[in-house]
This record gives C-alpha cells, structure tokens and sequence, in this order.
C-alpha cells in the first residue's frame, strides 16, 4: 500500500495542468503546484533513497525542509545539483531527479549489505576498527559506501548573483506571526523586508489545523495585504542561510531550478546580503518524531507532513494510519486527516490519565485510542505493514504482550521544536521550557526578536499577537533607540497544552535500533553508547557520533537526540544543552555563495597602458603580481629560454625597452616631506638635491626589509618615490598609517600614482642615440645628464619625466608619460629604435639581467627575516642621525650577530650548471648538518655562458672564496661564495 | 558581519575596513634609549581584552580614514567611533 491522489483537495496544485517528470529513470506524473517529494507520494513511490551508512531503504519523513531523506540529484551535466530535498523542489515539465546514496538502484542497494553488519558498525566504528594497517587503506572504500550526490564534473552554466539591501526591520517567516509583523511594522511605516522559503506566503497557516475560522481568516487577510503593502519587500522562496553580527543576515532565494525550463536566462539563485536595523524571526517550528524500533521505514511520517500533503497537495500518504504521540495537537492533525478521507484507525499515546477532551473526540470519532501505550516496532521492510504496539514503560518491554495493528501509515509526533537557529546564531541564548519541552529562546543578543512557533507559541492567535507584539517593539526602539529590551524569562507564560516529556519508546529486543538521526543512521543505542564510553559534552557527542552532522543539520533529530543523552546520563535536557548553531541554516550551492566573481572576474588582472601593443608583438603574457605582464617576446618558433637569452643580449649589445609600467609610484609632497622620508626609508632622503634620484630600502618596524626603489626630489617639498611593481598599494597604504596614526603633527600627503604614469625602460649602449632621436628638447649627454638624476621635456610630443636609472646595468633611460599617452611613446620609441634593431624585453630577461648585476629582487632574495644589514645595507644604522622606521629593532643582539644570513653570490663548480632555486647551503655541525642557508635566485646567464645564483649564506659575506656543498632533492653541487655583482662591477656599462 | 559608521563617510560594511590592531599604543623612542623589554612590549604585547577594546580601523575601501573604535569583544557591540588623535573615551576606560 502506498500513497496516492485524493479525489479532491489540494490548495497548491492546478489538477487541469499535469506535469511529466522522471525520478531515478522512471517516468511519473504531478500537478503544476507540487513538489517533487509530494508528487512522488501522490505516484506511489515508497522508498527515494538508502541511508547513509546501512544503506536501508527510506520514505519521505516530512513537507519542509527539515526532510533528512529525500535528498535527490537533480539534472544532469552542468546543470546537475547534488543532496537537494525533495520536499523543496518544485515541480517543473522534464524534472529529471535520482536518489543519492543507493547502488545500482534505490530498490536494490548492494551498500544494504552494511545494515546486515550494522551491530559491528556502532558510533566511533572509524576510531575503534581503523587502525591497522591505517585510515588510508579504508578510506575509499568509506567514502565510496558513504556518500551523497555527485559534484558536476563540468563548469556550472548558470548565473548567480548577489544583491545588498538595507531595511528598518527584517521579517524572517511568511507564517502568520512574519506576516503580522510585517504587517504591523509596514503600516507604522517604516521600510520592511520579508522573506519566506516557499512559494506562497502563509506558513503552516495553509494547511495546519486551527479550530478559530476568525483568525484564520484574519491571518489569510494579511497575507493578501502584505504582498500588496508598498513598504514591504516580500522575497520568496528565501531562505535565511545565516544571522550575523549587527544584524546582518543572509538569505538565498532560489529563483529557478538550475534545470528547469528557461533556466540560464535569470539567475539561478540571488543571495540576499541583508543589514537591519531590527529583525523579527517567525521561523514557526518543527514537528519532532518519536524514537522506536524501525521507526525509519518507509511509510513513517511526520504527523503534520501527512496533513500538509493532504491539504496543499490532495495527496494521501496511505490508506490506514496509526497515530503515535503524545501531544493534542496530533490528535486535530489526525482529524483533520480524517475529514480529508484517510482512515486513522488508532492512536497511540504515551501519557497517562486525563488528557483533557482530545481523547474523548477521538473515541467518538471511532478511533480507538490507547493512552499509555507506544508503538514499540514497525513490521514491513520497504513499508510499513503494521505495528506493534505495547505498554509505555521505560525499563523493560515485554516482547510477548506486544499488540499488533496493520496500517501502512505511522503518524509520529513528538511535539514540537520551536527553529531557533537564527536566533542563536545571532549571539542569543537558548534555555529548555519545561511545559514545552522544548528548547525556546532566552536572552537576545542583538535588536532580536522571535514571535509565533519560534518561540513557543503554536496556537493561531498567540502568533498573531506575537507577531504584532514584535514589530509593535521594534518600532518603538527605531523611534527611541531605546535600550533593547532583554525578554523576561520567567515571564513566559506556561504552555496552554502541557507537553509529553516521552520522545521515545523501549526497544523490544536488544539487535533492535530505534532512530534519532535519519540521515546519518544515528540511532538511540549510538547515543547509549557514546553515553557509556562517557562522552558528556554534548558537543562531544555530536562528533562522535555524527548526530546532526549530515545536510538536514540535524533538524528533526537533534532535541531527540539531547533528549536520550539526557536520559542515559541521568540529566535533564537543559543541563545537556544544545550544541552550537552555526550557520547556514540550510545548505546553500558555492554558485551562490561565489555569485559574478568567478572565471576572469574572481581574479581581475590589470592590463598595462600597452597591453594591445605588447599583444601585437607577439608577447607571453603572465600574471605578476595582479598584472598581465609580457614574460617574453617569442619570435615564430623560439623557445621561452632562446626568446630570453635573445632579449638580454639584444639589450647587452645593442639596445632593448622594458614595459615597466606597473613599477609603484607614490607622489610624497608637503612641507615635511623630507621629514617623513627620513624616518620611511632606511638611509636618508632629506639629502637629496633636486633633480637627483636615490636608492632606498624601506623596512617594518620589526626591521624586516619589505621594499626597495629609486626615490627623486622634486621639489624641496616634493618627492616620487618608486616601488617594487608589486608592492606600490602596500606602500603606499602604510605610508598613509604612519600618517594618519602615529606622525600626525606631519604635513605630507601621500598619493599613489603608480597607474597615472606609463614607465618605460630603455636600456643598452645604444640606449642615447634612440632616444635623442625623440626628446630633442633635452640633453642627453653623459656630461649634462647623470647617472641618478632626472629632467623633464618631451618624447613624441608627450611630456615625459626621464630618469637615468637602471635596474639592468646598461646605460638606461626610464621614460615616464602620462598613462593615456602610452601607445603612442612606445610605438615611436619601437621605431625610432628599428634602425639599431631595438628588442623589446619581457620580465624575465630583466630579472636574469639584474641578477647578473647582483640586484636584489625584495620577496624573492630577502624573506619575512631579512634585516637591513643581510643585505649589505649597514650604513645607515650605523651612520644615519635620526630614527626611522625599524631601526630599534635592527640594534637588536640577534640583529648584530655576524653569522646572520647574508646576501651574497653562488657560482657553481661546473659552469654549465644552474643551481636550483630553493637549495640548501649545507653545513657541517660537528657530526651533522644543517642548513647554512639557501638559494634565492638562479638562472643561466647569456652574457657569462654560465650559470649564477644569488643566495643567503650564514656569515656569508666573510666567506667569500669558500666552496660550499648545496644540496637539492638528493643531489648535491660544488659552488663558490662570491661577490652578487657577476658583470661590469666597477659600471662602466652604466655610465657611458 | 560588523556594520562600522566610518567619521567622514557613515555607516559601512565591515569588508570596507580592515582593523588595525589595537590603538593608543605610544611608540617607544629615541631607539637608543629604549630597552630591549620595551620596544618588545610595543611591538608584541597586547591587551587582547575580554570586553571592551579599542582598536584602530581604516576605511581601506573607501575614504582611507584611520579612526579609533570602542568595540565589546563579545558582544561586537561598537561602543564609540573616535579621532585617531582622541583619547580613550571617558566611561569607557575602566
């Protein structure tokens, strides 16, 4: 027996509109308006998927998204979504799903075999059978028997976006209490944001049972006007992934289902970045099921998810049910049920005595209702064909006066948890109620308010005057700002309805398992045990066993499972407590969380002033340092290496142009510009004449060396100041807080204008003849122009700043233009060199070629350790009159140690050999030994014919002419200490 | 996440800034007259208050402005926004 449509019924559907749609490669058919999960009840489908660990077969629990078994793939290729529920997925024309743990088919799971060893796969089977010979030898097949969906292999085709939005207060639940509130605090008129998971605002108010028809009708009313209320924003199908601090929350509302029809147009999903000012939560509540031998078959289902598929969807989930709980509310349900057509024959109840006119009802509607009794088994495999019912009693269970009732439906109800995740996400405190048993919320953290089933009220009316009661306060504190005021917890009333504080029932024999965690197979005896092994801490508990650790986070399972801790450690539940709420309440896809910033937007690169000149020429363009910069200019068919080796001899010999715009430049001007120089930069800057330029090393404060560059005096007030290409915003951005924060008596301002100002470098012997060719109006000349000086005039008709530096140890010009002028000064430069056969050079020639000159590169030859002085730099520490940045810390005893790392030179025995970058220096300490430093930069030198490296060796400096073993990945090469400069080091190429 | 009300441009996501450490920390000087203790004391040691803290935060994405708040380590509650150049504020200070 399974589930079918009802004759009539059914508020969601349109019956005039079928809907043809497959689950797991059968074809089936709905209604427009149904969900998957209701649709494949309404088809007669008993079982959509296998559990977790036992693989045993499993139905639909509930309607919402507390459901812990029905987790579908849904689509195929790229648009396929893993361990989405059932119950959330609207239907829609060609739905393709499948179930995702079962193997080859959900009827049929080989994985199944697991349930046979279930006794030997108790809570903590991975810590106490895994140890021999080791986690690694198990591990896939686990994770093959274990898993969920699959990931889509292909690149997600759809789009996502993410939208901000600012409200006065946030309304969390389109239920009755959201829409009173929302209601209320639209009309005292402020800005109001309401959000709900579902399709149609109304919350349980659609389909759960209330005997007041007034309030029913006045609570539907709202709806209509909440929708239509200009200060309400409603989102729909949006759910609150998490509440943050300051009241931000976020929310993701599933616009389309990522294979539906039309999808790829819109978005798939939007997620909501929400700042209020004050939230009311009406999250409403979650009907808990009751823990008993084989209580997760097929055909086991919450009492209130029968009533909702009953009344949204005309769907019955069986022919004959047998009700268990121990709650009046069940007991309407299963009326309720009954005037829809199902034949409710019994219902079980734990509580004893009088129970108020619920069981009387019920007898005179013929159900036979058995008061301090429980179902103690469910017999049927892949659905239920009866139960067996008993005496409640807490101790023992007498197997043999077991009462047997066929049905194929069991209700469960445990009573009700009210869903305070948000609410203690937020920073709020969460206590156990007694008459609720149940746990509700406490003291607030934030401008928090919770009304209706989230906060223990279930009847009707009570979420209304909630709901009311709550915007009603948060306007009033907007109005004030008013003190938040912290809710009375003694004040609470009592629940009208006392509830039942019996959750589960005695196991009939002792291989029987009764289950708390559907999803992750966690059943009471998992709990016991853990209990046993004395996990006491509930956050304990939760790891060790994997209670409410799966997708569902435990929804219907986690007071369940607080609940059995509390009895196997002879504790109440509040002293157990609740494990940590975090967010997101609910699983959200990474397509959502990434939205636009994925592909080329996750990591926009920035183009140089050139970029399609460069492109034109033929370059191999890398990221460096967020810039897509030319590496090097391939000619047709040359390798990387023979482009390189070219490059730096064209520039060596002839003459080459260097496309350096992304070099830092920071504009430092004000009347104490020398001042804040001298204490910015290692050696001093307020000697600089004007119109000269200087090298200076800039260190933290813990003396760390963190940046170099060539610094010019513009002016007495005036300064440029170069930075390493990667290192301009940091610069810039710590010159700012030493301003702002510590120097705040100083009159500078500082700007970064690395990108106002394409930089070219024009180097090699012929370096003058190019350029005299173009700035006509300046004199170039070795006797008027300087090494380390600049001038200003024109090239091709572009103001330039032309500075007589060199990074590469050639006579070199380094043209400044403004960035919009770039095209134009390079391709004039190009051919005005095309006589003396100019090559453009790439980043990599550049390096090799400063590395020939024993340049350092800061980040790749000093690391987080390296000091001023490690690099030659002591002078200054020594010399300079004034403090500067970093400087207490290189007077440090362990920064004057003369066996610190120094920056020196490395020249392999063997020319031919190109010391890897990384290799150790070894030295010997007494028998062993240990690393005496390493290798920062290495290449083949063109120039030389031979290989070189620049390293950090201990004590280095006074080494010089020492040979050294350096050791890389069981290789070790002879190499000699020598000076860093390996080329022209008197510079007579600089200066010519 | 924290919504900061940055002095020059008002009310702003967290992501807009980033938090500078601790504030109202006097950098120790003329270097030779500072001991070893004291210059590791500025430049390690913090408060790391449970309760209120006061902090430096930059505007980074936005006006670049260096501010001073009061914040409850706890709670995130942000009890003052105050001049780089302000002292602590008075009922703050215990």
């Amino acid at each position: 027996m399974s589930g079918f449509r009802l004759a009539e019924g059914g508020d969601a559907i349109e019956r005039e509109r079928p809907v043809a749609f497959s689950f797991n490669g059968r074809a089936y058919s709905g209604y427009e308006g149904d969900t998957l999960a209701s649709a494949l009840i309404a088809s007669g489908v008993d079982i959509v998927g296998r559990s977790f660990k036992y693989h045993r077969p499993r139905g639909l629990l509930a309607a919402g998204n507390e459901e812990p078994n029905g987790i579908v793939q849904l689509g195929d290729g790229a648009r396929s979504t893993p361990n989405l529920k059932a119950t959330t997925i609207p239907l829609y024309e060609g739905l393709a799903a499948s179930s995702v743990n079962a193997w080859p088919s959900v009827d049929v799971d080989f994985g199944a075999v697991n349930n046979a060893l279930k006794r030997f796969l108790p809570a903590g089977f991975y810590y106490k059978t895994f140890f021999w010979p080791g986690w690694e030898a198990f591990e896939p097949f686990i994770r093959r028997a274990a898993g969920l969906g699959r990931a889509p292999h292909e690149p997600d085709a759809d789009v996502y976006d993410h939208q901000h939005a600012h409200c006065d207060v946030l309304v969390v639940g389109g239920g009755p209490a959201g829409l009173a509130a929302a209601v209320t605090a639209a009309d005292a008129g402020v800005d109001v944001v309401l959000t709900d998971d579902r399709a149609t605002l109304g919350g349980a108010l659609l389909w759960d049972t209330d005997e007041n028809p007034e309030a029913r009708a006045q609570a539907a009313a709202l709806a209509t006007r909440a929708v239509a209320h200009d200060r309400i924003r409603v989102l729909k199908r949006a759910t609150v992934l998490g509440h943050y601090d300051h009241n931000f929350l976020a929310a993701c509302e599933r616009i389309k289902p990522s294979a539906s029809p039309g999808a790829g147009a819109a978005p798939a999903e939007r997620l909501w970045r929400l700042r209020a000012r004050e939230v009311v939560l009406a999250t409403g509540a979650i009907e808990r099921p009751m823990a008993f031998a084989n209580n997760d078959r097929p055909g086991v289902m919450l009492a209130s998810a029968v009533l909702e598929y009953a009344r949204r969807y005309g769907v019955a989930c069986g022919r004959r049910a047998v009700v268990f709980a121990n709650n009046d509310h069940a007991y309407r349900t299963a009326f309720a049920l009954m005037d829809a057509g199902l034949e409710v024959a019994t219902i079980v109840d734990p509580r004893e005595g009088d129970i108020g006119g619920v069981a009387a009802a019920a007898s005179a509607r013929g159900v036979d209702v058995r008061q301090g009794s429980v179902i103690s088994n469910v017999i049927g495999r892949a659905r239920v064909r009866g139960v067996e019912v008993g005496r409640f009693d807490a101790t023992a269970t007498d197997e043999k006066a077991l009462q047997r009732i066929d049905c194929d439906l069991a209700l469960v109800s445990a009573g009700w948890s009210p869903r305070v995740h948000l609410f203690a996400q937020s920073g709020g405190r969460v206590a156990f109620d007694d008459s609720r048993q149940a746990f509700v919320p406490d003291a607030p953290a934030q401008a928090v308010r919770s009304a209706g089933g989230c906060n223990g009220a279930y009847d009707l009316l009570s979420c209304l005057s909630e709901g009311t009661a709550a915007a009603e306060a948060a306007c009033a504190r907007l109005r004030d700002s008013g003190a938040l005021a912290h809710r009375d917890v003694a004040g609470r009333a009592p629940s009208a309805e006392a509830q039942s504080p019996i959750f589960r029932a005695p196991l009939p024999h002792a291989s029987a398992k009764a289950w708390v965690d559907f999803q992750n197979d966690v059943t009471t005896s998992d709990i016991d045990l853990a209990a046993r092994e004395n996990y006491r801490s509930v956050e304990h508990l939760k790891r060790y066993t994997t209670l409410g650790m799966a997708t569902d986070q435990g929804k219907t399972s986690n007071v369940n499972g607080f609940a059995v801790m509390a009895a196997s450690c002879g504790v109440s539940i509040g002293e157990v407590g609740t494990t940590k709420f975090r967010p997101p309440y609910e699983p959200v896809t990474l397509g959502a969380l990434a939205g636009r910033r994925r592909d080329a937007a996750y990591h926009p690169i920035r183009h140089l002033p050139t970029h399609d000149d460069q492109a034109a020429l033929g370059a191999t363009f890398e990221d460096w340092g967020g810039w897509a910069r030319p590496t090097c200019y391939p000619n047709e068919g040359e390798s990387r290496a023979a482009a390189i080796n070219r490059e730096i001899l064209a520039t060596r010999g002839r003459v080459g142009l260097f496309e350096a715009s992304p070099l830092g430049k920071i504009d430092v001007r004000g009347k104490d510009a020398a001042v804040f120089l001298d204490r910015v930069f290692v050696n001093t800057a307020s000697t600089l004449k004007i119109g000269r330029a200087r090298y200076g090393v800039m260190a933290n404060e813990h003396g760390v060396v963190v940046d170099d560059g060539v610094f010019f005096r513009l002016a007495e007030d005036h300064f440029l100041c170069s930075t390493t290409s990667g290192g301009a915003d940091r610069m810039a951005a710590s010159m700012e807080e030493w301003l702002q924060c510590e120097w705040t008596d100083l009159d500078v301002f500082v700007t970064n204008v690395t990108t106002c100002w394409a930089t070219f470098a024009l180097a090699g012997p012929l370096s003058r003849d190019v350029l005299g060719k173009l700035a006509r109006d300046v004199d170039l000349s070795r006797q008027a122009f300087h090494h380390m000086s600049f001038t200003e005039g024109r090239v091709a008709d572009a103001s330039a700043r032309i500075a007589r530096v060199s990074f590469t140890g050639e006579l070199a010009f380094e043209i400044s233009v403004p960035a919009r002028s770039a095209g134009a000064v390079w391709r004039a430069l190009m051919e005005a060199g095309g006589e003396f056969d100019i090559a453009p050079y790439g980043i990599e020639a550049n390096l090799v070629m400063r590395a020939e000159k024993g340049f350092i590169h800061v980040g790749a030859d000093t690391d987080g350790l390296t000091l001023p002085q490690d690099i030659g730099f002591e002078r200054p520490i020594k010399t300079k009159k004034s403090d500067f940045i970093g400087r207490r810390s290189m007077m440090r005893l362990d920064a004057r140690r003369n066996d610190r790392l120094h920056f020196v030179g490395l020249k392999a025995a063997d020319n031919a050999t190109v010391l890897p970058v990384g290799a150790h220096i070894v030295d010997a300490d007494g028998n062993g030994r240990r690393s005496g430093g390493y290798v920062s930069s290495s290449y083949w030198s063109p120039t030389l014919q031979c290989g070189i490296a620049l390293a950090r060796v201990r004590a280095g400096r006074a080494r010089t002419g020492e040979t050294v073993a350096v050791f890389d990945d069981g290789r070790t090469f002879a190499a000699e200490i020598v000076s860093p400069c390996f080329l022209d080091p008197d510079g007579e190429r600089l200066d010519r | 996440m924290l919504s900061i009300v940055c002095p020059f441009c008002g009310p702003r996501d967290e992501t807009e800034f980033r938090c500078g450490g601790e504030s109202h920390i006097a950098r120790p000087g003329p270097p030779d007259a500072v001991t070893d203790e004291a210059w590791a004391d500025y430049l390690f040691y913090r408060d790391n208050t449970k309760g209120v803290q006061f902090e430096r935060w930059v505007h980074a994405y936005g006006c670049g402005l260096w501010f001073n708040v009061a914040r409850n380590s706890v709670t995130h509650e942000i009890l003052a926004v105050y001049e780089m150049t302000d002292p602590k504020p008075h009922g703050l200070v215990e």
